[in-house]
């Protein structure tokens, strides 16, 4: 290069819009929770990818990977590749390595076409535990399967840990997913199971390529039959309870300011008040748990639930 | 995430070979390459491989270290410059807020060998606490910034930068972003030019900035803008590919590839470097077309100059100034603009969102000193940053502020002098202490503050992954060092109140934060426990919870442990907690603090 490069408009961008669509790159986006290994799904992809001859790109956002965060890895490969993550709405395969993040980037998928494949198993953030009053929901994704596999073109849900479980560990899960992964792409088995090889532990070559092959097979005899849309890992979630209404008694003559109620209250809503008794001070955070009522030496603290049908 | 140690071979002989790298992996290629031979930097998300990628390469082709912060890391940058070798610095965004100091006198200095400092921003704020656009700090500095779009160019542009810094006596900026920084593309492996050495500068008037000095360097300055500006009219990295349509962009890094994305076949001028920008190059571009339009990410630095050259230039009304650009973005900037024809929209089926934040790690040592705040004191909270920043969520609710590195402390201080009736506290790492919280240590000493500064010292340097600092008593290349002793370093400045207790003690922690809060002056806890994760991954025997005496009180929820969860079963209408045997590690904090005793070594354990 001598001077500013001036590139001949014929020689970079002859094809244009029109030769663009055989020329448009496949993209993939792997998603999964931190820690769960997506970027080691996404560089066995972006090697394979490489070793075919194709550009590849691989993007991620990794700051909080460890610290249990949603984790997503963009990669692109075909003839050329420009920007590192993929347009919305332009994902041909969603592979996702828990639930609620496949959900999560649903919307990024091509409504045509796309292909989604993922895993069943839930990881709960303690952010879904937080309203511990009676009743309440876990605050963790609602769509069944069911209601997923019919909103998407191809969907397909696999109880992939379970599966690696029986294979006898766990962690392979992400490697059943390559499995189901590769039936949706044209790379030669041979080539999949190098480089898986490769990018696994050495120990768990053996059980990682069985976890591969299983995935395969899985996805095989999906297609063929109707898609299982037992959800295993949901149950349970949800359980027919009716709310009670808490109350709180509190007899201040035999309160002795001991302060243990308010030190082990996990709503932390009890405080000792200016002539030093136990007071709640904020009924609607106490959810009736009766530690205070069990800890208090002095048998001072009464907790009553009511039925809330029989108060209203 | 760290890189794999020797990821990058450096054998370095073979001109064509090609191997994946991400941005940093390949700015720390360019740099090896370049022959650099001292490299500091302190951790900071999206920079921090950049550093250890450098620590993969031989020890005899360079000195690569971590510095206690980005200003001591620029500084000893400086130094190798000098000293007459080339010398990197790499820092994230805010880092270069520290070593800002040092960067606007030593543009006054200029470089001796090669001097490169590579700064990574963060837009749309994927693990910071803004998102400034350093191409400012290189109009203010008077300094060049060089904008690669992918990870060729990160290891050509950091190669040049060497060559620039020297033929214009001036530091260069390498300017990356999250995005740039952590894609992984292909890149032609070069070999290394062992760069020689240029012996000491021994230039008083130009080295040493006193006022009489310094008034003579500026009108240097000014005349090496004029050079530089000269130099990229023509220069390779300036890029103009030309099209037939009558509009024409003009963008840079990443944002360069976005464009390509939505418009193959537009006619662009992509610019290698940001600021100075070529004016001449620029009116050329923009007399071949009817209509310009600038795409840059965050602020209008390069629309600003290219009206100012009175250029009807389109940027920031078409593309947002604000986050992170995509190419979805830069689409629906050119569908405004008429450019490009709206694609049809049909609202995807969008599934309920469920919130996942990032959370402390199963068994994080930090949990229990949180818990401790939360339970025995009530008190006002100066934060820092660190993984223990994500304890302001529910449920630890641990913290009320968090200012910058190292700010806990003075901000404490001015709490409790503004008269704050609650006891002040201030919460700071390990890591984050020793980079700029010891001198607000000293100002709460000095000016006899009434504050607990808790010392939460998990050894290691835990957001950014697990680098090492002058607490762990290792270096950057895992060779065994000093390692300071926080006791003594607090006494020495005049601390008379200091407790060392083990952050997976509950109860000793809950007594020494209440005798800490009782004793008048400043008080020092040090919550003393390593980091579950690095260097080593700790993992014991999981605990159960023994589901019949469990009264769902969720006490121990609030630790905010992603171990613990609801089981299926109930108790009186409440989800009973259960233990993910896979991620508990086996600290007991649970157990601690769990009413009903009910948490519990599994038999088979215990036995």
């Amino acid at each position: 290069m001598s001077l500013a490069s001036e590139v001949a408009e014929s020689s970079q961008h002859s094809g244009g819009a029109a030769a663009r669509g055989s020329r448009e790159p496949v993209n993939v986006l792997i998603v999964g929770v931190g820690g769960q290994g997506v970027i080691m799904v996404s560089k066995v992809l972006a090697s394979l990818c490489q070793a075919h001859g194709l550009q590849v790109k691989q993007s991620e956002v990794h700051g909080m990977a460890k610290r249990g965060g949603s984790v997503f890895s963009h990669v692109r490969f075909g003839k050329q590749v420009w920007s590192p993550t993929i347009p919305k709405g332009d994902v041909d395969i969603l592979l996702a390595l828990e639930w609620a993040e496949g959900l999560r980037w649903l919307p990024q998928l091509r409504a045509e076409t796309g292909i989604f494949i993922c895993d069943t198993k839930r990881i709960v953030p303690p952010f879904a535990c937080l309203n511990r009053r009676q009743g309440a929901p876990m605050r963790y994704s609602r769509e069944t399967p069911a209601e997923v596999i019919a909103h998407v073109a191809e969907a397909y849900a696999v109880d992939a840990t379970r599966m690696a479980d029986e294979l006898g560990n766990e962690r392979a899960a992400n490697t059943v997913l390559v499995g189901a992964l590769s039936t949706a792409m044209e790379f030669p088995l041979a080539d999949w199971e190098r480089v898986l090889a490769e990018f696994v532990p050495r120990k768990t070559v053996g059980v990682n390529l069985e976890a591969f092959r299983l995935g395969r097979s899985w996805i095989e005899e999906a297609r063929r039959t109707a898609p299982d849309t037992s959800d295993p890992q949901g149950q349970g979630l949800a359980a027919a309870v009716v709310p009670s209404t808490v109350r709180v008694e509190i007899e201040a003559q035999w309160c002795k300011s001991c302060d243990i109620c308010v030190k082990l209250c996990p709503e932390r809503c009890l405080r000792l008040n200016s002539e030093r008794i136990a007071e709640l001070t904020d009924p609607a955070k106490c959810t009736g748990c009766r530690l205070c009522e069990w800890l208090c030496p002095d048998f001072a603290i009464r907790v009553h639930l009511q039925p809330a049908a029989a108060v209203a | 995430m760290r890189t794999e140690p020797n990821a990058i071979s450096h054998a370095g002989g073979n001109s064509l070979e090609i191997r994946p790298l991400t941005g940093n992996e390949a700015i720390a290629r360019g740099a090896w390459e370049a022959g650099v031979k001292v490299a500091a930097a302190y951790p900071g998300t999206p920079s921090t491989e950049i550093m250890e990628s450098l620590a993969g390469y031989p020890a005899e082709d360079l000195h690569a270290q971590w510095s206690t912060n980005e200003k001591v890391a620029l500084d000893v940058a400086i130094g190798a410059s000098f000293a007459g070798r080339r010398a990197l610095a790499a820092m994230k965004h805010v880092g270069l807020n520290v070593a800002a100091d040092a960067f606007m006198s030593v543009t006054y200095i200029g470089a001796h060998g090669g001097l490169v400092i590579v700064v990574s921003d963060d837009p749309g704020i994927h693990s910071s606490q803004n998102e400034q656009d350093t191409r400012l700090y290189g109009v203010l500095a008077t300094v060049p910034v060089l904008e690669p779009s992918d990870a060729q160019e990160a290891l050509d542009m950091t190669r040049l930068a060497f060559e620039l810094s020297e033929q214009f006596d001036t530091p260069v900026i390498v300017r990356t972003t999250t995005r740039l920084s952590h894609t992984r593309s292909a890149v032609v492996l070069g070999p290394r030019i062992e760069a020689a050495a240029r012996g000491f500068s021994d230039k008083p008037s130009k080295n040493v900035m006193i006022p009489a000095h310094a008034r003579l360097r500026h009108p240097a300055l000014l005349v090496r803008e004029e050079k530089l500006k000269e130099y990229l009219e023509s220069a390779p990295i300036q890029r103009w590919e030309k099209s037939g349509v009558d509009f024409g962009v003009i963008t840079a890094g990443t944002c360069y590839t976005y464009v390509r994305e939505v418009l193959p076949e537009a006619n662009v001028l992509k610019l290698g470097a940001s600021w100075p920008l070529p004016e001449k190059l620029i009116e050329r571009f923009c007399a071949s077309v009817h209509r310009v339009y600038v795409v840059e990410e965050l602020e209008p630095v390069i629309e600003k100059e290219v009206r100012s050259l009175g250029i009807q230039a389109i940027g920031k009304a078409l593309f947002p100034r604000l986050g992170e650009l995509s190419p979805e973005l830069v689409r629906a900037g050119f569908e405004t603009a008429g450019i490009l024809e709206a694609r049809p929209t049909a609202a995807p089926w969008t599934p309920e969102p469920m919130a996942r934040p990032p959370v402390l790690c199963a068994g994080c040592p930090h949990m229990t000193s949180f818990n401790a705040l939360r339970t025995v004191v009530d008190a006002r909270v100066a934060g820092d940053i660190g993984c223990y920043t994500l304890s302001c969520l529910d449920p630890l609710r641990g913290i009320d502020t968090c200012v910058s590195m190292g700010s806990s402390i003075g901000n404490a201080i001015g709490m409790s002098k503004a008269g704050e009736s609650k006891p002040v506290i201030a919460t700071i790492g390990d890591s984050t202490f020793l980079h700029a919280g010891l001198p607000g240590l000293i100002d709460a000493v000095y000016n006899q503050a009434n504050i607990t500064v808790i010392l939460l010292d998990n050894h290691i340097t835990a957001m950014t992954g697990g680098q090492d600092h002058p607490g762990t008593g290792r270096t950057l290349r895992r060779e065994p060092t000093h390692q300071v002793d926080y006791e003594t370093l607090v006494r020495a400045v005049g601390v008379q109140w200091v407790r060392t207790v083990d952050s997976y003690d509950v109860a000793a922690m809950y007594q020494t934060l209440r005798e800490a809060v009782a004793h008048k002056g400043v008080s020092v806890i040090i919550s003393n426990r390593p980091c579950v994760l690095d260097p080593v991954k700790i993992k014991g025997p999981p605990l159960e919870v023994v589901a019949k005496d469990c009264n769902a009180c969720q006490s121990c929820m609030n630790l905010g442990c992603p171990a613990l969860t609801w089981s299926e079963q109930w108790y009186e209408g409440r989800h009973k907690v259960k233990i993910d045997a896979s991620l508990c590690i086996g600290c007991t904090l649970c157990a601690q603090v769990c009413a009903m005793d009910c948490i519990k070594m599994p038999v088979a354990v215990v036995q």
